[in-house]
């Protein structure tokens, strides 16, 4: 499983921080989200594919 | 699994989308149809008073998110009655659909001028074709007056004032956005202000001058504002019409849900297979005096997820429903503010700025009552406002 993020998408809206924090993250100035942990073990896929549906923007997808 | 087989949506908007894609992320494999009184596929409505304004998004940039669910569609119709008897919706063609599990997400729209008005020039925006109309009247060197200084007016007004566009914003509140307050409410004003915009506010407005095409905007007290192009932005309505005598249980127009966006009736009682989502629905919020209307995208997004979810549990397990713990929040963006919120804005009864930074421009308010943190508003401060969003789930 691999995250990326469309950084021409990403509005910064942090659903996806409140989601799932140990893989997501903005600082106050990020124009684009972080992402802390871009390969998560499979056992963090429902984390992370909810984080995905909550994006406003869908600037989240998930691979493999 | 489900024992449903036929699932009506009643609305296009975002909430009936999101709902269709929750039935078939949880499996269900039987029959949808999503009817919609408008022509187009369902469309992400905040790029209208932004994006699509502006010329940076096209039509076809506002679909919404996420793969098309597998669905029917029933477009350029309307559902003109509820027949809960007879499970059926009656559309405005005749045709009846029949339901064994239905969506009411029939959203709400633009609340349309009181008075009279001239035939053309005076516009809402609500939809994909009013922000064609409305873009299509502005012409070089226009005059456009917003009556309303809500979010779709301060929205309409920083779009159109990056472009030069010479605005006013008439508004009988003293503060633009006043759900956020009168201290966050002047900091906006200053905003606007210091691109260009003027600002009549705490002033009614008397009527449009102009017969064939709007000419100016006369305000109670007298005054005069030259206007070439109007655009109308005083809230909404429901459209709740079509079930108004289907007795379910209302409020301000809008149907009442328990907890699981499941419908109440007139009794109170919930309605087995039916369900709402969205802000033609209320649903008890916890600083809510009652169940609550919130006309914000993450709540429909939230209420069609839980809906579904909910519709799916067969009869026997209605003690297994999941109920709403979403967090109201809206984000605004305004020239170079992001504002966001989070929490139940209309509790609050005294604000509080606990940061600023004038320059930047960045800010952040928290909402009281009664000594309670009911909920947040920040400009720019992205990472502040999760803490809130947090905070705030219900307990």
């Amino acid at each position: 499983m691999k995250i990326t993020v469309d950084t021409n998408l990403c509005e910064v809206h942090g659903d996806c921080v409140v989601v799932a924090p140990d893989f997501f993250d903005i600082g106050e100035d990020d124009e684009v989200v972080q992402v802390l942990d871009a390969e998560p073990g499979e056992e963090h896929r429902a984390t992370v594919v909810q984080a995905a549906k909550m994006c406003p923007v869908a600037a989240i997808r998930i691979e493999g | 699994m489900s024992e449903l087989q036929d699932v009506v949506v009643v609305g296009g908007g975002l909430a009936g989308f999101r709902f269709a894609q929750s039935l078939r992320d949880a499996g269900y494999d039987g029959r949808v149809t999503i009817v919609s009184d408008e022509e187009h596929l369902p469309y992400d409505r905040p790029p209208l008073s932004k994006q699509l304004l502006a010329g940076t998004y096209t039509e076809e940039q506002c679909a919404l998110p996420g793969d098309a669910p597998d669905v029917s569609w029933v477009l350029g119709r309307r559902a003109e009655r509820l027949d809960r008897e007879r499970r059926v919706v009656v559309l405005d063609d005749g045709t009846e659909v029949g339901y064994d599990g239905l969506l009411i997400a029939t959203g709400r729209r633009a609340r349309p001028w009181p008075g009279e008005m001239p035939s053309s020039g005076v516009h809402t925006l609500r939809d994909l074709a009013d922000t064609a109309a409305f873009r299509s009247s502005i012409g070089p060197g226009a005059k456009v007056v917003i009556v309303g200084a809500g979010f779709i007016g301060c929205e309409v007004a920083a779009t159109l004032r990056k472009e030069g566009v010479d605005v006013t914003v008439v508004d009988v509140s003293e503060h633009p956005m006043p759900v956020m307050g009168p201290e966050v409410g002047a900091r906006a004003a200053r905003l606007h202000e210091a691109q260009g915009v003027r600002f009549r506010l705490g002033r009614g407005v008397a009527g449009f001058e102009g017969e064939d095409r709007v000419t100016g905007v006369r305000l109670e007290d007298g005054e005069l504002l030259e206007a070439s192009v109007v655009l109308v932005a005083v809230g909404s309505v429901p459209n709740s019409e079509w079930f108004a005598d289907a007795g379910l249980s209302m409020d301000r127009d809008v149907v009442v849900c328990d907890a699981t966006c499941t419908v109440l009736d007139a009794d109170g009682q919930p309605v087995a297979g039916i369900v709402a989502a969205g802000d033609i629905a209320a649903w008890p919020h916890h600083h809510g005096e009652g169940a609550v209307c919130i006309e914000h995208w993450s709540n429909a997004r939230d209420m069609a997820d839980l809906a579904a979810r909910n519709l799916l549990l067969p009869v026997g397990e209605r003690a297994e429903m999941a109920a709403m713990a979403s967090v109201p929040t809206f984000w605004s963006d305004q020239y170079n503010v992001k504002i966001k919120s989070a929490g139940f804005l209309r509790a609050a009864d005294s604000w509080t700025i606990v940061e600023e930074d004038v320059e930047k421009p960045s800010l952040l308010a928290e909402g009281r009552r009664d000594g309670e943190l009911v909920g947040a508003i920040a400009f720019n401060m992205n990472r502040s406002i999760i803490g809130y969003q947090r905070q705030l789930v219900a307990p």
